[in-house]
């Protein structure tokens, strides 16, 4: 692992890294114009698909493969940039932005060269404003030096690129959310087929792909698709870029070979578990994807070994990491809330679902909790999202992730918190337990008004404290 | 003749300057529609909130309908229709920021300015968000201004630190 030479990184600490100068003297823009003046577009896919590059946005889809689903007869092809980069602890993306913005650059202008794209627009999140700065100068470097515009390098290939800037939604990132959104409208995913290689955005047919996947392009044009499956492990190729946060001494982004551990991440890039305590769970690669169990560290983080853990998959491989006074309980409301706050509204079961279950935490929470409560959940995390075939999109499918995995891995302790944290103020009374039973409401009422002479008064049942703790 | 007070052609609100930005992003583009962010962003840049005035003449501009255009704005939670401070923060309350007392601290800057969450201080110089996910997590917990200043990872002191800097205003980021 220590003969591991950092790629996409490799300008991150030289100084003005960031700019055209240093960018072309370290070897920069050279890849480009290989592709640009020595080779066929196909050919330039051919060498991306050899590569086995899989997606880094999160799917893990095969880029060169992708790239070949465009319709051979089109007349014109787009380049969407997924610069939306929003899912919790992630955070790498913007430092390829930030830190060598031309070698982002030149890795949309070999993706636009081989799948004939004259346009590419980078849709930015609107919080990577220092990013968004810097790219506007790259870009005009860039476009002052040839490298973008007309007739680049003499090859008669055209190419313009567009920042696009979002405006705080989560679900822009889903890759249809992210053309509606472009095209000025909600950010509602779209129902697939018609994939956006076939028609994308405003209708024509789209690549979108990652920023770290396009960081990638150029070095596998200038070393080779052997050398860059020589990294990584088995269907799982290339550096990558893994980001450590949470309970954590030092949160840092390593580049390291795909298929690290995350103990490896957490102990010997992160400085180890804060504060001397030890690791309860970790999440795996951005919240949805589910959880780790301590015992499940040393599995590889790649898109294949993940899943014997029933992970989702490698998502965003960034790994947040939950020390063992941590409460599970405070995890799923945390990440109930988000995906309740960032669901589009637009299918009915993750609508309703993320936001029932996040109440549901929320009550839990606070010491309402049922133990029919995790069954319920259960049952909702089994049955919604884009797998089940009952959503629009995977946003569903990562709001369900977390339950299942800490329903199946930490279930005994959600169940300890719910027994050990009941407030009397939140209990059941008399009178809903009627209602619920079937006793109609009138006869409930009368007959609760007698039973409720034992129950906390009324008032109690308001009170921040519950009232009648001892 | 008399006037007929629905003719009365109301002045122009967005200015010409920023006119001109709007219209010149419409080429980038296949359908003027897609310059509605942008052109939110604009307006909103200018006035600190996008009144619903602006919203109808931003319509005009790409020939679609102010339905449409306040269809897209509302999906957002991102452009308000009343002015929000010189200064937008937005602390965050996801995963890694929550684990290392990111709720604690947006607690703490909104009691500590004596508003709720969503809110803009008194003097307006000064609103306070929550956000999720800023993806500036290798400062957790963090926040973020809307000038482009990160912040963190926060404790209740640089908490207060952070929130006397920002009420001195926006700074250019470089
Ligand atoms: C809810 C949701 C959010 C997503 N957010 C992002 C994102 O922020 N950035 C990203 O690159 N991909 C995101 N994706 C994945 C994209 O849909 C798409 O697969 C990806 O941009 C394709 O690029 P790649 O093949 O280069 O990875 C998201 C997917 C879903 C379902
Ligand atoms: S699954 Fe959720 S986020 Fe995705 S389209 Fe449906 S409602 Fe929207
Ligand atoms: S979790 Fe707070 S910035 Fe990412």
């Amino acid at each position: 692992m220590s003969d591991f030479e950092p790629i996409l990184t490799r300008n991150w600490n030289v100084p003005d890294g960031d700019t055209l100068k240093v960018y072309e003297s370290r070897g920069g823009y050279q890849a480009s114009r290989k592709a640009l003046t020595t080779m066929d577009p196909d050919a330039v896919v051919g060498v991306v698909k050899d590569s086995e590059l899989r997606g880094r946005g999160g799917a893990g889809f095969p880029c060169g493969l992708k790239w070949t689903f465009l319709p051979k007869d089109r007349k014109e092809t787009l380049l969407c940039v997924n610069g939306d980069e929003s899912e919790p602890a992630t955070f790498n993306n913007r430092l390829l932005m930030e830190k060598d913005p031309h070698q982002f650059i030149e890795g949309i202008l070999i993706a636009c060269y081989a799948t004939r794209a004259s346009t590419a627009y980078v849709y930015l999140r609107f919080e990577y404003i220092k990013a968004y700065r810097i790219l506007e100068r790259a870009v005009a470097e860039a476009r002052a030096a040839g490298h973008l515009g007309k007739n680049i390098y003499g090859s008669g290939f055209n190419l313009e690129i567009w920042l696009h800037r979002g405006a705080g939604a989560y679900i822009c990132g889903e890759e249809t959310g992210l053309i509606e959104s472009l095209e000025g409208k909600r950010g509602w995913p779209r129902i697939k087929p018609p994939f956006p290689a076939i028609e994308g955005a405003f209708r024509k047919p789209t690549v979108v792909n990652n920023i770290e996947t396009l960081a990638c392009v150029p070095h596998i044009l200038e070393r080779g698709a052997a050398w860059f499956k020589s990294i990584g492990t088995p269907k799982s190729y290339g550096p990558k870029l893994y980001c450590v946060s949470g309970h954590v001494n030092k949160q840092v982004c390593v580049e390291l070979p795909l298929g690290v551990t995350a103990r490896e991440l957490i102990d010997v890039h992160a400085g180890g578990v804060w504060k001397g305590r030890k690791a309860k769970a970790a999440v795996p690669g951005g919240i949805s994807m589910g959880l780790l169990s301590a015992a499940e560290l040393d599995v590889k983080l790649d898109f294949e070994d993940i899943r014997k853990t029933g992970c989702l998959g490698l998502g965003t491989a960034a790994v947040t990491v939950l020390d063992d006074q941590t409460s599970i309980v405070d995890y799923l409301y945390n990440t109930s809330r988000f995906f309740a706050h960032e669901s589009c509204g637009q299918c009915t079961p993750c609508r309703e679902g993320t936001s029932w279950m996040y109440k549901t935490m929320k009550r839990i929470k606070s010491g309402g909790g049922r133990l029919e409560d995790l069954d319920i959940l259960q049952n909702m995390s089994n049955n919604l999202g884009i797998m089940p075939g009952t959503t629009i999109c995977g946003l569903a499918d990562g709001a369900a992730w977390p339950f299942k995995n800490a329903l199946a891995k930490f279930r005994p302790e959600i169940e300890e918190y719910i027994r050990t944290h009941q407030d009397p103020s939140r209990r059941i009374t008399p009178l809903q337990a009627a209602i619920a039973s079937g006793v109609s409401a009138d006869v409930a009422v009368r007959h609760s008004l007698t039973v409720l002479g034992s129950a906390p008064a009324p008032a109690a049942l308001h009170s921040a404290d519950g009232g009648n703790r001892p | 003749m008399p006037s007929n007070p629905e003719a009365t052609v109301l002045a122009a609100m967005i200015p010409p300057a920023i006119v001109e930005k709007i219209r010149a992003l419409i080429p980038r583009y296949p359908s003027p529609r897609a310059v509605t962010l942008p052109a939110l962003h604009l307006v909103h840049e200018h006035f600190r909130c996008v009144p619903h005035r602006a919203m109808a003449e931003i319509a005009a501009l790409l020939d679609i309908t102010p339905a449409e255009v306040s269809d897209t704005m509302s999906f957002y939670g991102f452009f308000p229709q009343a002015p929000i401070g010189d200064v937008r923060v937005w602390v965050c309350r996801s995963i890694s920021c929550m684990l290392r007392g990111g709720d604690e601290m947006l607690d703490h800057a909104c009691r500590s300015l004596g508003i709720e969450p969503g809110q803009t201080t008194q003097d307006g110089k000064l609103t306070v968000e929550f956000a999720e996910c800023l993806g500036i997590c290798d400062y957790a917990p963090a926040a973020l201004a809307d000038d482009g200043r990160v912040f963190g990872p926060l404790d209740e002191s640089s908490t207060e630190a952070m929130l006397n800097e920002l009420k001195q205003g926006p700074r250019e980021l470089f």
